[in-house]
């Protein structure tokens, strides 16, 4: 409990981005200058740690951080420089469109095949891969559906109370024993794993730290609330079928009833979700704002680019 | 949400996919099995695929074929 108000420690740096962010956080150093930003790779360990821990002062902070910080004008120019060096470079990475429709149907449909991770995880993968994967998704899961709460002020009527909906499941629909950072918490026990918030954040790669960023990015600023709402129907639709197939992982391995229950649920939510985030968020953003429609393409078409990366990544490390 | 006059429980019906029905719900199904759910909105599977029977599990989206264009072979 001490530890958890205190917050999780600083973690390494990856750079002299990083470097100068942890430095001037800890009260023992000088902020790099925002200009560096520009020079950095956008998806690189030392650009996407740097946003990170910039973001996470808007979360649970850091042990011997001041709070005050989190507002702090300085360092809120250089998040602001390590935000536009990542966000442009998506923009030009990820294809704008206005289809929505074809975007959305194409997460609509599954492969009898597929060759991601949780296809190698239902097939082939071991302890020790469960254990990896669930390492690196431990820097979203155990804060999960924080980044999107902030998305709420910004939207109304049917929009609004269709993403309040799904929030409210998502933290446990009043229930604190069934909040889903909780339950994975639950799987990360019966995996032999450190359940405490922060943890494994020296261990998060680059692409991990990158789909962490994105949603604080779409989250925290209003004029990005498209691209959040489109951020969070591709977590949603895509859900189902991939938490079926680590489900499967789970119980081949004999993960144990907590790692299992943490997919299983998945399942059967995010097939709710769904439906949900389709007909009253975005249907209902569109109704309010129809020029939403490119920026909710935008949200969905960067999280698959960004999602790929870090599937890439992680059969990379595998050699699979 | 209690089910009264005013406030009569909402279901909704889409052209493929499960049936949406505010939770709390109890369904007997055909075999005499009760499943219940608290959950705001349910999704019943209508298209009889599912290997979580009565909810819904996504089974009814459209499987594509290797070589087939999708984005979601990935995940
Ligand atoms: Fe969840
Ligand atoms: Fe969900």
């Amino acid at each position: 409990m001490t530890r958890h108000r205190a917050g999780p420690p600083l973690p390494r740096a990856r750079g002299e981005l990083s470097a100068g962010v942890i430095a001037f956080l800890r009260d023992d150093g000088a902020l790099p200058d925002p200009g560096a930003a520009r020079d950095a790779d956008p998806y690189g360990d030392d650009l996407q740690l740097a946003l990170y821990v910039c973001y996470e002062l808007h979360y649970r902070g850091f042990a011997g951080v001041r709070p005050e910080l989190e507002w702090d004008p300085p360092l809120l120019t250089v998040r602001g420089a390590l935000e536009d060096r990542f966000l442009t470079a998506l923009r030009h990475d990820v294809p704008a469109t206005d289809e929505l429709d074809g975007v959305l149907e194409g997460l609509l449909v599954e492969p009898i095949r597929g060759s991601g991770v949780s296809w190698f995880l239902q097939d082939l993968g071991e302890l020790r891969h469960l254990r990896e994967y669930a390492i690196q998704r431990s820097l979203y899961h155990l804060k999960e559906a924080d980044p999107h709460a902030w998305v709420l002020p910004r939207l109304s009527g049917r929009a609004k109370a269709g993403m309040a909906a799904i929030e409210y499941d998502e933290f446990g629909a009043g229930r604190a024993d069934r909040v889903h950072a909780g339950l994975f918490a639950g799987l990360m026990s019966d995996l032999g794993l450190d359940t405490a918030y922060g943890r494994y954040l020296d261990q998060g790669c680059a692409p991990m730290l990158a789909l962490v960023n994105v949603m604080s990015l779409f989250g925290l600023h209003r004029r990005l609330r498209g691209a959040l709402v489109g951020h969070f129907a591709a977590v949603e639709i895509t859900s189902s079928p991939g938490s079926r197939r680590l489900a499967h992982a789970m119980k081949r391995n004999g993960a144990g009833p907590a790692a299992e229950f943490f997919y299983t649920e998945h399942v059967e939510a995010d097939a709710v979700h769904e439906q949900v985030v389709r007909r009253d968020v975005i249907g209902g953003l569109l109704d309010d704002e129809p020029a939403m429609a490119t920026d909710i393409a935008f949200g969905i078409t960067a999280t698959s680019y960004l999602e790929e990366r870090l599937g890439d990544r992680m059969l990379a490390d595998w050699k699979v | 949400m209690p089910n009264s006059s005013e406030h009569p429980c909402r279901i909704t019906i889409g052209d493929d996919g499960p049936l949406l029905v505010e939770g709390p719900v109890e369904v007997t199904c055909a075999d005499g099995t009760v499943a219940v759910s608290d959950r705001f909105v349910v999704a019943l599977c209508m298209c009889r695929r599912s290997r979580m029977y009565p909810w819904c599990d996504t089974s009814h989206r459209r499987r594509t074929q290797p070589g087939e264009k999708s984005r979601r072979d990935t995940g």
